[in-house]
């Protein structure tokens, strides 16, 4: 028989505000244990939630982003359970009425494209985090994360495969990252992702038994279970191996098994109600206008306007905005040097090279396009020889406030103008390199590249490559 | 008996009291509680700091039951404040004596209220979101409100005039807008000139309680208000659903209590579960636990709908009552409890007396309406008609 795999995915996203969602403590990542904490986000009494009005503009524009319906009174509840790293024993997310609902993202595979819908869009604080490995018998507790805003984005159980399950967290991340309200990195935790997961007969309109993966944080190890589950859950049905129960299971990328959690661990009941100390917030139309206008201009779009305005290419523009801080410092570039095909194919060689043999994603780009619009103008212009200008690129990745045309002359990568000393450097090595000179003469182009390759070296790149050409076969031609 | 459960030095000529609902940070705040004793906040009341900056002195804390949501005190972790065989309230025997020209404390299940109808004190439990809750250990959010106690009406407007404003660090704290446009829409006029009694209120209580009322009721006639007796069985429903409303949100706030970060833990644990489940047990005492199963049950999946929603309904029914009553009347008279004086006993013979006493202070707990008690009685107003309040309880205070 054959069967489908039918998956919805919660996947939480942090969003980027300065401040935590109900109280004014740092929610940036990264800093010592308990250093960004308050009475409010450590659970003591006394203080009360302020809703942080960024983090509703960040979860409107999330929900304009994926398509949804915004709930124009949108109102926190209380969610309770025990938990040492959540401080209150209870978390304040929104469960009655959301800030966004009934979405749609497009998502694109091997097999075409796809809707997928979205059930939901809610705001939620984040828990804080407990720390096992400090000592042997004690477990530690960093509320540094408590109260860090969050949004749950809840879809419909649309996606049939690994490879759309990839696919949509990408086009998640991108999208968010446009309208950047979020990091999205799941490297940093900043995105996380509940797979659920049944699997039917082909054709069949009735659900199987359903599991959910909880946490899970890179898409190689979504991929690995998603192909774990559904064997185990084909494997159960068709040769009776176990019996599948609606559970929660927690995946081991390790041992590439996933197994099921303590009933404890998942039993329970939230028992959910209204937050009284949080107003309802009411989304006028001035607000909701001003998030609209504020939307980015959207991945397609920009894509259609590299293409028809810019003259680029199509697999270019593809690209360049698969990332939005590719195609920012694409756009500054551009805008310096007045050329969208030298400013993209830095962007897509030079710039992209670096990023590789450095391990760096394209969304961790922070190189200005400005200064590199000014590294390709000084390029084109021939001011600076290419091979230089690779160099002053890697240089920029160093320090940002670097200025091409300073480093260039600090360094004596200016071409020089001087033919005296080209004409030298010709004869001198021309004079050294008798057999290539003989092998291009019996008509090996080759070895004229040799020639030019070793003066280039004399000269320290800074020499027009034509002109050099051009002034060898001279040369050449008088010997 | 404990009246003070912590006292400090002030120089300043008007000493205030702060119940120890009220977070400070010089003086530990216990709430009642065996699982806060000892506790020392970070944090200072928004109100008490409002008196301080005001010139007023804060001269120490007094007992309260725990989590204030008994009768009067009672379950206080420091012992039943009684004495001649009567129960007592901390805060107010302080003010009666004159330690302190008022007490300002939170009124979360009414005993505030209580305690001064039976001593012949004044108090008025302002509209809700008029004075900052920031500061004030939370029980019941959705109702309870920063009071005040005093002598006499003079005093009790004197320190409600510091204490009211907008607060950003409170969400539902109103701002001077708000309040206003809340002033306009309920028609308030500055006096009260018909006066509603609801006989669902005035039947059972007893002999000394009658007198109160009558009396009450003879002065404001006398003075040219038109006193009509009402039946209103809706807002006699408040309690019922006051009651689960409270419960709910007393369980979910004192979760927080659990013996990981501060406050008691329990010496005999061996896992996270028995740390939890061991200090609650040692530290919160019987009412407490009582309040906590129930909130917990009607929040439960299976009663939700059945249980917690239909008492948010009932809230609503019962605004809705008042605000139809308030069509016709200025404000509402009625006891603030059913009995003069409660006997030190009497948990052993009622074991849920606060769940059934506080019948004549949930209505305006659950609605947030403001009430002033004066003359062993409450008059119960529209939002924001405080001034209009207390000069009609001047006739009779």
């Amino acid at each position: 028989m054959r069967y489908e795999t039918v998956i919805g995915l919660e996947v939480h996203v942090e969003l980027a505000t300065q401040s935590k969602i109900f109280c004014s403590c740092h929610a940036k990542y990264g800093a010592g244990p308990n250093e960004h904490v308050c009475p409010a986000c450590c659970g003591m009494p006394g203080m009360l939630p302020v809703v942080n009005r960024r983090v509703v503009d960040y979860g409107m524009k999330a929900g304009m982003m994926l398509n949804c319906t915004i709930n124009r009174t949108t109102t926190f509840d209380k969610k309770s359970y025990y938990y040492p790293d959540l401080p209150c024993a209870y978390q304040t997310t929104q469960w009655f009425a959301p800030v966004a609902v009934n979405g749609l993202v497009e998502i694109e595979t091997s097999k075409g494209k796809k809707n997928i819908r979205i059930k939901q869009i809610h705001m939620e604080e984040d828990a804080g985090k407990l720390v096992h490995d400090i000592s042997e018998d004690t477990t530690c507790v960093d509320f540094n994360r408590t109260s860090v805003p969050l949004i749950e984005i809840v879809s419909q159980p649309d996606l049939s495969s690994a490879e759309e399950v990839e696919a949509y967290l990408e086009r998640l991340k991108n999208l968010l990252r446009y309208a950047k309200v979020a990091e999205c990195a799941m490297e940093h935790g900043t995105m996380r992702c509940d797979v659920n997961l049944s699997v039917r007969p082909e054709g069949s309109d009735k659900l199987g038994v359903r599991t959910e993966m909880k946490n899970m944080n890179s898409i190689d190890a979504i991929k690995r279970a998603i192909s774990y589950e559904v064997a185990r859950h084909i494997d159960a049905i068709e040769n009776g191996t176990e019996v599948l129960v609606q559970e929660t299971r927690r995946w081991d990328d390790i041992k590439g098994k996933s197994y099921a959690m303590r009933n404890k661990e998942t039993a329970g009941d939230y028992r959910y109600f209204p937050d009284p100390n949080v107003m309802p917030v009411v989304i006028d139309d001035a607000w909701y206008q001003a998030i609209e206008a504020s939307l980015p201009e959207f991945p397609e779009v920009k894509r259609a306007r590299y293409i028809e305005t810019l003259g680029l290419g199509e697999y270019d523009a593809a690209q360049l905005t698969k990332s939005i801080a590719v195609c920012e410092c694409f756009e500054d570039a551009y805008a310096v040097c007045k050329s969208a095909k030298d400013a993209a194919n830095w962007m897509l060689s030079e710039v992209m090279s670096i990023l590789g043999s450095r391990k760096m994603t394209p969304d961790s780009l922070t190189l200005d396009g400005k200064t590199l619009g000014e590294l390709i103008t000084l390029v084109s212009a021939g001011t600076v020889g290419r091979s230089n200008g690779k160099k002053i690129l890697a240089a920029m990745f160093d320090d940002p406030s670097l200025s091409p045309k300073e480093y260039a002359e600090r360094n004596g990568m200016i071409v020089s103008n001087d033919t005296g000393l080209i004409e030298q450097v010709a004869k001198e090595v021309l004079a050294a390199e008798e057999k290539a000179v003989a092998d291009y003469r019996a008509g090996k182009e080759k070895a004229l590249a040799a020639i030019l390759g070793k003066c280039m070296k004399q000269l320290k790149g800074n020499c027009n490559p034509q002109v050099l050409r051009e002034l060898l076969i001279a040369e050449i031609n008088k010997m | 008996m404990k009246i003070w459960t912590s006292k400090t030095e002030t120089a300043a000529v008007k000493k205030i009291a702060a119940d120890d609902m009220m977070l400070t940070k010089d003086m530990p705040t216990a709430a009642g509680s065996k699982m806060l004793d000892g506790y020392l906040s970070l944090l200072e009341a928004e109100a008490l700091t409002r008196m301080k900056n005001a010139g007023y002195g804060i001269c120490g804390k007094a007992n309260v039951g725990e989590f204030a949501v008994d009768l009067m005190g009672e379950t206080s972790c420091y012992g039943v404040p009684s004495a001649d065989g009567v129960l007592k309230n901390a805060a107010a025997e302080i003010v009666q004596s004159g330690e302190a020209m008022a007490a300002v404390g939170l009124d979360v299940n009414g005993s505030i209220r209580r305690a001064a109808a039976q001593y012949g004190l004044v108090s008025v439990k302002p509209t809700y979101g008029t004075v900052s809750r920031y500061g004030t250990v939370p029980v019941a959010c959705s109702g309870e409100t920063v009071s005040v106690t005093a002598k006499n009406i003079a005093d009790c407007r004197e320190i409600l005039d510091v204490l009211a404003g907008h607060d950003d660090k409170d969400g539902t704290s109103l701002s001077e807008a708000e309040c206003e446009k809340i002033r306009q829409s309920a028609g308030c006029g500055e006096t009260v000139r018909r006066v509603a009694v609801i006989s669902e209120f005035t039947e059972g209580v007893d002999a000394k309680t009658a007198e109160c009322l009558n009396a009450a009721k003879k002065a404001l006639s006398e003075n040219g208000i038109e006193v009509a007796e009402i039946s209103e069985k809706t807002i006699a429903a408040a309690r019922i659903a006051w009651n689960i409303l409270m419960s709910a949100e007393l369980c979910n706030n004192v979760s927080r209590y659990d013996g990981v970060k501060y406050g008691y833990r329990s010496a005999d644990a061996n896992t996270i579960d028995e740390l939890y489940t061991n200090s609650r047990t040692e530290a919160f005492g019987d009412l407490l636990k009582t309040a906590i199963l129930y909130g917990s049950d009607t929040l439960s999946t299976e009663n939700y709908m059945k249980v917690y929603d239909k008492a948010l309904r009932v809230r609503r029914l019962v605004s809705e009552s008042f605000g139809k009553l308030f069509e016709q009347y200025d404000a509402v008279l009625m006891p603030a409890c059913s009995r003069s004086a409660y006997s030190e006993d009497i948990t052993a013979s009622e074991r849920d007396i606060a769940f059934t006493e506080n019948l004549y202070t949930a209505p305006a707990s659950i609605t947030g309406l403001p009430t002033v008690t004066a003359g062993g009685v409450q008059l119960i107003g529209k939002a924001f008609s405080e001034n209009a309040l207390f000069e009609a309880a001047k006739l009779y205070e």
